[in-house]
């Protein structure tokens, strides 16, 4: 069984997925940063392919983009790092990225490569549901990826329901109108889009991303849904960080701890 | 056959690779864009428009001098003479009195030499809606009077400094702006380039280029088509204007120039048919120029214009089918074909037109050919680059 699928036959509540680009802020902290996040209490790995033009991404994650792609991180260098990770990470890992990067390695020959070193999903934030049906569909469950659609306050209950329909992973809701990292901090209207869709009813658990930062900012995502996702603020985390195994520790364990 | 199919795919090319966020904004453009256009109501406002404002039509005008030079019957389309010096303003206009049927309040642009910037600015002004143009901090250094032209025109000039500072990053935040702010926002993209339904929607709009051709040039030469239409292309809206109504008369040949920079193999060029490959830039699949792990390549040339990594996918299209041909000029044949025109003419193109012109000298005809060649844009921005050139 996949590892997202048991994951949340398990875990109903509380999920945290946490996203880091690869490559960054050094070319070979990859794995060192997988196996803080696992050590630190974190549910989901999300390994950020880096890209030049991220268009669904803030100015955290595109600095360090640019920095990783100026470091030399590419997908076939990603990929040599990621060759036996499985041996250290038993939590599942999604790859998060822009398609034309993709696109250049060759669809299928990442996903082969993808399921060789234990990939569980993907989340490709410019492949809409309708080609993914047309094109992807097939290639990604052969070589057994989950995909993870996004839906926003924008989506329609039409489509969130297809949506639903057509995954079997997680869906990812993105907490606001913005890219990623663009403020932090949940409003009422927010908290009642996480109802309207909590009220749908989904076969598919929900993720909540996108301005989630803190212990108050999880714990309010985690309210009307089954998770949270964290990545800016885990970005600027890193960033700053001089000892980085103990710093990402703390961090995520002072978002998953439970106040009283 | 060259059209768009329901997917929004010319052959291989186009489609909208979008983040599901957009969804809802490029679902009600697709939607709505062919019902409105067709409506009595805008073609009234848009026509009506294009004559008492713009300008239009532009003159097809016979050039003599040109044609004895080189040894054909060679006609420029004046679009030149557009008002804001430009064919950019056809598009401007079109998605105005769109947006505003949508029941838009705020538009948002992308520019790169600051000619669509400029032209958004323009229509904002004329319709009273609130202007914000992306442009690259390297741009708005190197074009500083669009900026402020766009400024007095009471536009928002906002400064796009990720990545390379350019173009394509200012199309870039153009499209995260967009993100941050669906719902009262149009974005007015200024090329054939972006998710469907845009790379469509700017070439009906700049179609009426070609369209007056046809008529134009029944009146001079008793017949409607020309044996070879040349247009430079950087994204491509000229061009796609220019071929428009000619894609699927293969007797003519459709001629687009695109910019070599310092040549093809300097790693200075901006010539995507002969340095790219397939992918994604802006939502569609096209042609551009990558490295082989797909991030996307900052091109050159010395025309702002033509100044971007990618083509719109009709152009991927017209490639990949050899439907178009292709040629790259150099910035020093640019100019110099810049200089030709002015001497001979008493036109002084834009740089990007310059690229058109001096593909007479890379393409095969015979002194009976009728060419069009089409005039996009006036030099005036281009003064101080020519000034420097010297040469003259």
């Amino acid at each position: 069984m996949n590892r997202i699928h048991t994951l949340f036959n398990s875990k109903k509540s509380r999920v945290l997925s946490i996203y880091f680009t690869a490559g960054f802020p050094a070319l070979e902290d990859t794995l060192p940063i997988m196996e803080a996040i696992q050590a630190g209490g974190a549910d989901i790995i999300e390994i950020g392919v880096p890209y030049s033009d991220p268009i669904a991404d803030g100015p955290t994650i595109q600095d360090s983009n640019m920095i990783a792609l100026e470091n030399g991180i590419s997908l076939k260098k990603l990929f040599e790092q990621l060759k036996g990770f499985r041996s250290k990470i038993h939590i599942p890992v999604v790859m998060m990225g822009y398609l034309n990067p993709i696109m250049q390695y060759g669809m299928e020959a990442f996903c082969k490569k993808c399921q060789e070193v234990g990939v569980d999903g993907l989340i490709l934030p410019d492949l809409p549901m309708q080609q993914y049906l047309d094109d992807y569909k097939a290639l990604f469950e052969q070589y057994g990826l989950v995909n993870t659609f996004l839906i926003s306050p924008q989506t329609t209950e039409k489509r969130i329901k297809e949506i639903d329909e057509n995954t079997s992973g997680f869906i990812y809701m993105v907490s606001s109108h913005g890219v990623t990292g663009a403020k932090s901090g949940i409003t009422e209207e927010q908290v009642s889009y996480f109802e309207r869709v909590q009220a749908l009813n989904l076969k598919n658990p929900r993720l909540i991303g996108f301005g989630i930062s803190d212990a108050e900012t999880f714990s309010k995502a985690s309210e009307n849904s089954n998770g949270a996702i964290i990545g800016s603020a885990f970005i600027k985390t890193v960033k700053s960080s001089k000892s980085l195994n103990e710093d990402i520790q703390t961090y995520i364990q002072s978002v998953i701890i439970e106040k009283l | 056959m060259i059209k768009v199919d329901e997917k929004g795919f010319y052959g291989k090319f186009g489609g909208a690779y979008i983040p599901e966020m957009l969804h809802p904004n490029i679902e009600e453009l697709k939607e709505n864009y062919e019902a409105i256009m067709a409506s009595h109501e805008f073609q009234d406002e848009f026509r009506g428009l294009l004559k008492d404002y713009v300008g239009r039509p532009t003159p097809l005008y016979f050039a003599s001098r040109l044609s004895e030079k080189h040894g054909a019957k060679i006609y420029l389309k004046r679009e030149d003479l557009c008002h804001t010096g430009a064919h950019k303003v056809n598009n401007t206009i079109g998605q105005i009195i769109l947006a505003k049927k949508l029941g838009k309040k705020r538009i948002i642009a992308e520019t790169g030499a600051g000619q669509h910037g400029v032209a958004t600015a323009t229509v904002c002004a004329l319709m009273g809606m609130e202007c914000t143009v992306y442009m690259g901090e390297i741009d708005i250094a190197r074009q500083h009077p669009n900026v402020e032209r766009m400024k007095i025109l009471g536009a928002k000039v906002v400064p796009a400094i990720s990545g390379s500072k350019t173009l394509k990053d200012a199309t870039n935040e153009a499209m995260r702006a967009w993100i941050n702010d669906p719902v009262g926002t149009h974005y007015i993209i200024g090329s054939v380039v972006g998710p469907h339904p845009y790379p469509e929607m700017v070439a009906r709009f700049q179609s009426v280029i070609s369209e007056e051709m046809k008529w134009q040039l029944k009146e001079k030469e008793g017949r409607e088509n020309p044996d070879i239409v040349i247009a430079c292309v950087g994204g491509g809206s000229n061009a796609a204007g220019a071929f428009y109504h000619y894609y699927n008369t293969p007797e003519v040949r459709l001629v687009a120039a695109e910019a070599a920079g310092l040549g093809v193999n300097s790693g200075k060029s901006a010539a995507t048919t002969a340095l790219g490959t397939p992918g994604i830039l802006h939502g569609s699949k096209t042609i551009l120029m990558q490295t082989e792990d797909g991030q996307v390549v900052e091109p050159h040339s010395i025309s702002a214009g033509l100044d971007y990594p990618g083509i719109g996918p009709v152009h991927a299209h017209l490639f990949d089918v050899g439907r178009g041909e292709f040629v790259a000029v150099e910035d020093k044949d640019a100019m110099a074909a810049g200089f030709e025109l002015s001497k001979l003419e008493g036109i002084i193109p834009a740089i990007e037109s310059a690229h058109a012109l001096y593909a007479l000298n890379l393409i095969e005809y015979s002194k009976d050919d009728v060419i069009v060649i089409n005039l996009s844009g006036r030099g005036d921005k281009d003064l101080e680059t020519y000034i420097k050139w010297g040469n003259y």
